[in-house]
């Protein structure tokens, strides 16, 4: 089976962790070199001169060593999802960007209208977008059309561990974007979930909260770690089709006759 | 003059960005900066002229999901 890659990128490790909400950052340090994770989120916020914390945190994650993918996390509009992007860029040294334009605070469900139009600019200026989205068929397509060459559907509501909510628009979008690097992004709460979600055909899951809030994040990130990879050899294992009724797995030829 | 600095009211005496900055304790700083909404490349902070009343945003990495 041919590998999916992410902007070129090969990804050994299928989950890919956000950075917030950790007890403390030698937590989410750990957590991150004990699970191998490659590829962390990470934000942008107001930095005081005084207290400077911004810089001890970038020093951390530059000494982890791994694949930065910079947010805009709490953006509503196109303009400010853009110049967040921009910042983003150069702050973080990468191209890469997670698009979210946030179109409701309730559910943090994607402006997608917003979306579209802030993934278009973005691209044209050289960003590899990495667009937060929804089940959407047709927005999925306009996001490609923008220039996407990733797609991430949330599986539920950010931070909510409610798992795949609408397992029907994920398969919907597996089988309509066959070759499309495709990630769960937001609403996982337990490893059966990544599992679940790389058994559907996806490419990697994208969470946090799930990790960062769990009794022992680094036990729970491990735990994710291994859920994804065996999801993963699931699917290219190829799954057997469901059945509606019971079929015999022992063979009945041969079976003694003891009426 | 009076400026904008992530929020707060601050007095600062400078003529561009790149002074602001250095005037508001951001010397040898990771930071990425915007004047009034727009966003201001490092390497145009010199010469990008502030003025009374200013908003200026200084953002650093942090913790993200």
């Amino acid at each position: 089976m041919t590998e999916r890659q992410f902007y070129g990128q090969s990804l050994a490790n299928r989950l890919l962790l956000g950075t917030a909400q950790y007890p403390s950052p030698a937590i989410l340090a750990d957590a991150v070199r004990r699970s191998g994770v490659e590829m962390v989120t990470v934000s942008l916020r107001r930095e005081s001169g005084v207290e400077r914390a911004g810089q001890a945190f970038w020093q951390m994650i530059r000494d982890l060593g791994v694949l930065v993918l910079p947010n805009t996390a709490g953006c509503h509009t196109v303009k400010e999802a853009v110049t967040t992007a921009h910042m983003a860029r150069e702050v973080f040294g990468t191209k890469s960007i997670k698009l979210e334009v946030i179109g409701e605070d309730d559910t943090l469900q994607p402006d997608v209208f917003g979306l579209v139009e802030a993934a278009r600019i973005l691209t044209d200026d050289g960003f590899e977008v990495w667009p937060y989205t929804t089940q959407d068929l047709i927005v999925a397509g306009k996001l490609l059309d923008a220039g996407c060459e990733v797609l991430m559907p949330w599986g539920a509501p950010i931070g909510s561990g409610q798992g795949l909510n609408d397992v029907f628009g994920l398969r919907a979008m597996r089988a309509h974007f066959a070759d499309v690097p495709l990630v769960v992004d937001a609403g996982l709460g337990l490893p059966s979930h990544a599992a679940q979600a790389m058994e559907l055909g996806y490419d990697a899951v994208l969470l946090n909260t799930a990790v960062a809030k769990a009794g022992d994040p680094a036990a729970m990130a491990i735990a994710f770690a291994n859920a994804t990879r065996a999801g993963q050899a699931a699917y290219q294992a190829g799954p057997m089709e469901v059945r509606d009724m019971a079929e015999p797995s022992t063979p009945v030829m041969g079976k003694a006759f003891l009426l | 003059m009076r400026v904008l600095l992530n929020g707060d009211e601050q007095q600062v005496e400078a003529a561009n960005l790149a002074e602001a900055l250095e005037a508001l304790n951001y010397r040898d700083v990771i930071v990425a900066t915007a004047l009034n909404g727009e966003f201001v490349p490092h390497d145009r902070r010199a010469e990008t002229p502030i003025q009374d009343g200013d908003a200026i945003e200084v953002l650093a990495p942090m913790q993200g999901g």
